[in-house]
């Protein structure tokens, strides 16, 4: 477990000098001083169990790695983002129909037919699949490399491993769904820390004003702001 | 024992674009007017502000505007043979929830059917012979004419401020206007809008090809516009949150904007908020309506006598009130017996992505009713005979939005996820386009609506039943445009093109966003045989309720709705101001 955290905090690290030059190189760049948020790995989730989050977080690290170029979920904070889902009402399923009887057998396309609140999914998914990552791999799926990890939510993509727990419910596509959100959302639910996946690929967030770019076929030189007013 | 209020005129069942309208004009009639709206309350200020409104999260992703299923949902099935299950969270169609309903996140495409397709029935059967309508499809004429209603269309455009530009003038054929389109008593309020990279690459190429692109009729403000009504709108600024949003700058058509503020001011009109009607009550010969009861904000019973009730809550709650309440007879598919949720149809869109590497197009300018049309191969201008199907759409380009949860086209190849997904979405996020059709969707015996055996709401009713299923009628209508679009999408060389139409056997998926553009259930005919309200969109059986809405629809129009479903209100409104009011009676 200690060899996960050190890798992120050597990953952060890293990250936070790529984020530099790209700032630098951005237009309204980075004289707003950068709120002290706490480092990652000393969040405390509000709704994940430890072993959860550690599924969370070395999960979405694999869905959006920070390989390459660009932020990957841990930078942009993604699973702070989706923890704050779980412990709210789109977790609780507030706005959803949830009454009975349910048919978890029924075809996708007639929808969600599950049971369980999206958070009631993620706590029966992750122990489902952990318990699997160790029968099949001998550790959970944390501790698995990132080859192996990658070949599980792969197989959990296809729909070859099949999650019992969660049937009528689609594990996989909600997971990945949550971290794309974490990664483009405001960042004020969390994700897209400093605004990291919109200077990303260009989206000026909720500058939401754009009366003289109509018709205009250039690149927008202007970095993003968000609902509180910072800029990027 | 439900707490019983005073009487008044009228009762309005929900306060979006029709209610707004009828509240309106039976309020400028003298009456005394209710309007009941299930959801809160809701204006530009506080609720649609900037910069809070401008969060794609909540808004755009979970729906923050529209109707919460567990509080009000159907079930679907796509066969008698399935079994129906509850459409548990939104997904192909968001209904409207509080002031406003759907006319205050809608986009705003504000057109008129062809003169054809109000008599189409009649229309495939004089030019293409009986044969073409296969035993399985529903399809009727709607018992009026375009001509009747265009005064109305007009009417509706002017209180909604429409910009765009008139192909067919009064019989002249204008360019730059769409030249297949009925004929117009006048121009369009304000000029169309300024166009997006997309809609004008677009444009240029369809015109390169011979084709008639014009600007899309949208309920978006180009300049600065006083309604009829006296309500103001000011040009729109391309934010970019415009569907599924409240318009932040009072440039987006919406009862909120076009209509509300000045009813408001009316001493005999009055709305309750929180307020949701579970039954219109009839009279003990059932053949008029005594009023309504509804749950109020403290869920306590309340029962509202009025002479008149108007039913105004949306396509799918109309029909499930009258299903609920007794108000015609329910149609039973096994037997073909009866009318209300009879007719129930859809829309049969399709798409074609281009990528282009070194293009800017700055998805992120854009506003709900931007774009260019062609109705090159609209209803009036395909042979069915020749094609073997029954149908039509238009065409068009013009992006709304690049709201990148929600918005992030990629090319088919790039992976979902892991590193291949976050290099796609840097080489390919603000460098594609879309051309979609966007098209009828024909009516058959088989897709329907009724009350559900098992599901029940919040309140203990039975969920309404959609049984709904693509036919292969329209999926050959858009297997065609499909021949049409692609290489048009060609001719304009993009690195990469990938299209997505409904194929043989496409069955209805309730989970990607299609569009709320449910119709049919109550519709409108010339006898209560086969509809379930007259040409004024009164009910054949208990004449103090007027339906209004898409409800009325016998099959669906190959365009957006909300022009057709505002045309029909003023045109109902007018019938009860001048004929139904002086002597209250069945008018047909
Ligand atoms: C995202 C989106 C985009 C759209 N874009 C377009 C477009 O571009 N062009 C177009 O033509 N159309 C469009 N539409 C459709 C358009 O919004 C509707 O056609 C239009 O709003 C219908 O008007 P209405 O009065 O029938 O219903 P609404 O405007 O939805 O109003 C119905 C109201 O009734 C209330 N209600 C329902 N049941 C009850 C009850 N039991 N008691 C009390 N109140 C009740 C609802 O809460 C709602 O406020 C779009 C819709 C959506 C959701
Ligand atoms: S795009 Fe224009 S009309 Fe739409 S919400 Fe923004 S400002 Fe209003």
């Amino acid at each position: 477990m200690s060899d996960a955290n050190f890798k992120l905090n050597r990953r952060r690290f890293l990250q936070a000098g790529a984020a530099g030059t790209m700032l630098s190189a951005g237009y309204a760049s980075g004289a707003f001083a950068k709120t002290a948020t706490p480092a990652l790995s000393e969040f405390t989730p509000e709704f994940f169990t430890a072993d959860e989050w550690k599924f969370i977080m070395a999960a979405t690290d694999r869905l959006i790695p920070a390989d390459g170029e660009g932020p990957g979920a841990l930078d942009a904070r993604v699973p702070v983002f989706i923890d704050g889902q779980m412990a709210g009402p789109f977790g609780h399923a507030a706005d959803w129909y949830m009454e009975g009887p349910h048919d978890p057998n029924a075809p996708a396309q007639l929808g969600y037919q599950s049971p369980l609140t999206p958070a009631e999914v993620y706590r029966a998914a992750i122990a489902e699949l952990n318990a699997w990552c160790n029968d099949k791999h001998g550790s959970i799926f944390a501790e698995l490399d990132k080859a192996t990890k990658d070949s599980v939510l792969t197989a959990l993509e296809k729909g070859e491993i099949k999650l019992e727990s969660t049937k009528g419910a689609n594990f996989f596509s909600l997971l990945l769904q949550n971290t794309k959100e974490g990664y483009f959302a405001d960042p004020m639910y969390g994700g897209n820390h400093d605004m990291v996946a919109w200077k990303y690929i260009g989206f000026p967030g909720a500058r939401a004003s754009f009366r003289e770019w109509v018709g205009v076929e250039k690149p927008y030189p202007l970095g993003p702001v968000d609902i509180s007013g910072k800029r990027g | 024992m439900a707490r019983q209020e005073k009487k008044r005129d009228v009762v309005i069942v929900g306060l979006g674009w029709t209610g707004s309208i009828m509240g309106m004009e039976l309020c400028n009639e003298g009456l005394d007017v209710l309007a009941l709206e299930r959801g809160g309350d809701r204006d530009t200020v506080p609720d649609f502000q900037y910069p809070q409104v401008a969060d794609e999260l909540k808004y755009g992703v979970r729906y923050g505007f529209m109707q919460k299923p567990r509080k009000s949902t159907v079930t679907i099935r796509r066969s008698e043979s399935e079994t129906a299950l509850p459409y548990r969270h939104l997904g192909s169609f968001l209904p409207g929830d509080g002031v406003g309903g759907a006319g205050m996140h809608w986009n705003g495409h504000t057109f008129r059917p062809m003169q054809e397709e109000f008599e189409l029935k009649s229309y495939v059967e004089k030019n293409f012979g009986k044969d073409l309508i296969s035993d399985d499809m529903a399809i009727q004429d709607w018992g009026i004419s375009y001509k009747e209603l265009e005064p109305y269309f007009d009417r509706f455009e002017k209180v909604a401020g429409i910009s765009g530009y008139a192909g067919n003038l009064n019989g002249e054929i204008r360019e730059g206007g769409n030249p297949f389109e009925a004929p117009r008593s006048d121009e369009f309020p304000m000029p169309p809008l300024d166009q997006t990279v997309d809609s004008n690459m677009f444009a240029d190429a369809a015109r390169k090809m011979g084709y008639h692109p014009y600007h899309r009729p949208s309920a978006v403000a180009s300049t600065s516009y006083t309604n009829p009504y006296g309500m103001q709108l000011g040009p729109c600024n391309f934010c970019g949150f415009c569907e599924r949003f409240g318009c932040l700058n009072y440039s987006k058509s919406s009862p909120q904007t076009c209509i509300l503020d000045a009813l408001k001011r009316k001493e005999n009109f009055e709305y309750r908020t929180n307020a949701e009607v579970l039954k219109v009550e009839l009279a003990a010969d059932g053949k008029t309506a005594k009023g309504v009861t509804y749950i109020d904000a403290n869920g306590e019973e309340v029962y509202q006598p009025a002479d008149l009730v108007i039913l105004a809550a949306y396509q799918l709650h109309n029909v499930h009130l009258m299903l609920l309440s007794g108000i015609g007879q329910a149609y039973n598919a096994a037997t073909g017996e009866g009318v209300v949720g009879k007719n129930y149809a859809y829309q049969t869109n399709g798409g074609t992505a281009l990528f282009f590497k070194d293009v800017d197009f700055n998805p992120f300018v854009g506003n709900g009713s931007n774009g260019h049309v062609i109705d090159d191969f609209a209803i009036n201008q395909i042979d069915f005979g020749k094609e073997g199907f029954i149908g039509g759409s238009y065409i068009s380009s013009g992006t709304f939005n690049g709201q990148p949860i929600r918005s992030m086209r990629l090319p088919a190849d790039t992976p979902k996820w892991g590193a291949g997904w976050k290099e796609g979405i840097k080489d390919w996020y603000g460098h594609s386009m879309a051309i979609g059709s966007h098209g009828s969707n024909m009516s058959y015996h088989s897709n329907h609506l009724d009350l559900d055996p098992t599901y029940k709401d919040q309140h203990g009713r039975p969920l309404m039943r959609m049984t709904f299923n693509w036919k292969p009628n329209d999926i050959r209508m858009t297997q065609f445009m499909k021949s049409k679009i692609e290489p048009l999408a060609e001719s304009m060389n993009p690195d990469i093109m990938q299209s997505s139409f409904k194929s043989e056997g496409a069955m209805y998926d309730v989970r990607p966003y299609q569009t709320t553009h449910n119709v049919g259930g109550a519709i409108m005919g010339t006898d209560p045989q086969s509809s379930a309200v007259n040409k004024f969109q009164q009910s054949w059986d208990v004449h103090n309720v007027f339906v209004l809405g898409a409800s009325a629809f016998p099959q669906n129009i190959q365009y957006n709705p909300t022009g057709t479903v505002g045309a029909l209100a003023y045109w109902a409104v007018d019938a009860i101001r001048k004929d139904y009011l002086p002597n209250p009676r069945p008018l047909a």
